[in-house]
């Protein structure tokens, strides 16, 4: 018989790791510190610094993407979690149903429906109302990340409310507490999980996105993730600098999700005192 | 009525039958010779050729599909993929991960990898066509003077296009710069063009390497992006089409096909000079079937598969012969083929040292950065807010706990 949790079987995962996360971040980690002959150098880091502006642009409206999705994603994954199995089954599908689609060409339809002379505007016009300017806004762009990512917050969320027993909200409405106090008391916590990785799953992407910007954003949007891509794919194939910037841009990922994390275990222990 | 009928039938079938026979004359005259394309037959060779986007005929419009010519008159098999900047090409070539036999880059993209030893050098004794047919004007050109490396594909220049609905008329790049087309105005997303239209609108040359009349340029360009709706390559056929856009600076060939679909648009050269252009195919360094991949570039240039090309995607074709097999409108056409006077004043790119491209680089970057957003204080003055409730929270948890402790304790 086998074991199943024997350590061979997950020497697969372990190599593919390896070879496709750990081999990579240390090749960008490389390439940040070295110049184009290979010396070591902090040049990089330096001229990486004076596009803090960008990052900072770029995480404010990957965090608006992602509160939205959070705030749209989470009262339709509960209401989904409590339907029949088989409604459930059709609602998952046609939330991965836009996915079999190629993600550049339904930012490209976005910017069909938004341009000045695009959809929304031709009904506006057709009603007697003034155009609106849609595209090339930031709002736009924000727009376009929920749009792309929300799947990826209703996933996970919904996956961890299935789990939430029925038993425990009518327990806890035989205590006695009402709407609110349930859901603050008893989702929130128990969802907290999902929550946690809806917003890692969104948040992610969103920040490093460049061709949603590109698309939608017009010429006052540029992301960090756009600026990247000139680096790596400019005049000057600047591996060194792009590889720099990457790196700023993980390390600030990584400490806010480390923030975030600490928020859940916080909560989590005040769930259990 | 039925005589009229026929009598149109007749001549519908007379004109036909004329046109037919001018083609075969036209045909004869340059006839692709078989049994030089078959000496491949039989070995199931493969060829991998990485072009531009949208840049052959493929059996769309009309056309015929050239890939498929080949591949019947050859035996060969053609992996045919494609790409959307030279600098894509550039690294994808560098980073070695891809195998190619045939590409097809840009002039100063053409001289940049011959100058890093990035190609082969080309047996013209396998591509008789050369000589045969591309024009003495396009032979030793400045990005491949020895004639080694490169053979002419197709070649074009760059213009400003405009919708005349919106704009009377245009003259000059100083348009792209007008304050009355805010919001309306296209640029290149890509450095090397974009420096050349601000380059060439102060009066200097596309190809300088004084750092200061690139900092120069580039704080034209800073000053032309509160005007300019977006920057982008071939997203611009759709945004100057449905009129989202009214004028944008791009490639003339480009305009014939957006012509076709907007007939308000209109292009012009702009009296300051602007940016010609040749692509041309070349073989990397590491082809393992080179005599193959030179059949190729051979059978690229027979006139009649140039003319198959250059009608399909509308830029020119350095063969004249070609021209003798393509629609009259196209060839007679100043756009696609403007007047010697008009290309004295056009300029090919160069390849540039590193230390320019890198300047260019940095410059651009700075100009699509831009200055600081609002988003800016929204982020820092938010994280303030969430760093402080935080950890007074953590103080009031931490206090709880300890009194709960010594409750206990007690």
């Amino acid at each position: 018989m086998i074991r199943l949790n024997a350590k061979w079987t997950s020497y697969p995962y372990i190599v593919w790791m390896l070879l496709f996360t750990i081999l990579p971040l240390l090749l960008v980690v490389y390439f940040a510190f070295t110049d184009s002959s290979g010396a070591f150098t902090l040049d990089n880091v330096k001229q990486s610094a004076l596009y803090i502006p960008t990052l900072v642009n770029s995480i404010y409206l990957a965090a608006l993407a992602t509160l939205f999705c959070l705030v749209l994603a989470y009262p339709f994954a509960f209401i989904m979690s409590r339907l029949s199995f088989s409604r459930q089954k059709m609602m998952s599908m046609l939330i991965m149903l836009p996915m079999w689609m190629n993600f550049l060409l339904r930012t490209y339809a976005w910017q069909a429906i938004l341009e000045d002379n695009g959809v929304i505007n031709t009904l506006l016009t057709a009603i007697g109302l003034p155009p609106a300017t849609l595209i090339n806004t930031s709002g736009a762009v924000v727009l376009g990340m929920v749009y792309n990512y929300i799947p990826f917050m209703i996933l996970p969320l919904y996956s961890i409310m299935t789990k939430i027993d029925k038993s425990i909200l009518e327990a806890s409405s035989d205590l006695g507490a009402g709407f609110f106090a349930t859901f603050r008391r008893v989702v929130l916590p128990l969802s907290l999980p999902g929550i946690v990785s809806g917003v890692t799953m969104v948040f992610v992407p969103a920040v490093s996105t460049f061709v949603i910007s590109g698309m939608l954003g017009g010429s006052g949007n540029y992301l960090i993730g756009d600026l990247i891509e000139v680096q790596f794919l400019g005049n000057s194939y600047d591996l060194n600098a792009g590889s720099a910037t990457s790196l700023l841009l993980m390390v600030v990922v990584l400490i806010t999700m480390a923030i975030f994390s600490r928020f859940e275990t916080e909560d989590s222990e005040e769930a259990l005192v | 009525m039925k005589k009229v009928l026929s009598v149109f039938l007749a001549l519908l079938v007379a004109l036909c039958a004329f046109s037919v026979t001018a083609m075969a004359d036209d045909a004869d005259a340059y006839a692709i010779d078989e049994e030089y394309y078959a000496k491949f037959k039989g070995q199931n060779l493969k060829l991998y050729v990485y072009n531009w986007g949208e840049y052959i005929a493929d059996g769309a419009d009309g056309s015929r599909d050239v890939i498929a010519w080949f591949e019947e008159l050859t035996g060969i098999d053609v992996e045919y993929t494609t790409f959307d900047t030279n600098e894509g090409l550039y690294s994808k070539l560098q980073s070695g991960s891809a195998y190619y036999d045939v590409i097809i880059p840009s002039d100063y993209m053409v001289s940049r990898l011959a100058q890093q030893g990035m190609l082969e050098k080309l047996n013209f004794d396998n591509i008789p066509n050369f000589a045969r047919y591309v024009d003495e004007s396009f032979r030793n050109p400045d990005y491949d003077e020895a004639q080694e490396y490169s053979v002419p594909y197709t070649w074009g220049t760059v213009g400003i296009i405009y919708n005349t609905k919106y704009i009377e008329s245009v003259d000059s790049w100083s348009a792209l710069w007008e304050e009355e087309y805010k919001g309306k105005i296209l640029m290149f997303d890509n450095s090397r063009d974009a420096f050349a239209i601000a380059l060439k609108y102060l009066g200097y040359s596309l190809n300088t390497e004084d750092a200061e009349e690139i900092t120069e340029a580039a704080e034209l360009l800073k000053q032309q992006k509160p005007l300019v709706q977006a920057y982008v390559m071939d997203q611009i056929f759709d945004k100057m089409v449905e009129e989202n856009a009214w004028i944008a600076p791009y490639y003339a060939g480009d305009y014939l096909t957006m012509a076709e679909d907007n007939e308000a648009l209109a292009f012009a050269f702009p009296k300051e000079g602007t940016n010609s252009f040749v692509d041309a195919m070349c073989v990397p360094k590491g082809c393992v079937n080179r005599e193959a991949a030179e059949l190729f570039i051979n059978f690229m240039c027979e006139p009649a598969v140039s003319a198959e090309n250059c009608g399909m995607i509308g830029y020119s074709t350095p063969i004249s012969a070609a021209k003798t097999m393509m629609d009259e409108e196209m060839t007679s056409n100043e756009i696609a083929y403007p007047s010697a006077a008009l290309l004295e004043n056009t300029e090919m790119f160069v390849n540039l040292s590193d230390e320019t491209n890198r300047q260019l680089d940095i410059l651009w970057i700075s100009v699509s950065v831009g200055s600081l957003t609002s988003g800016f204080w929204v982020v820092v003055s938010v994280s303030a807010v969430l760093i402080l409730t935080y950890s007074v929270y953590h103080m009031t948890v931490k206090k709880k706990r300890a009194a709960m402790r010594a409750a206990k304790d007690v």
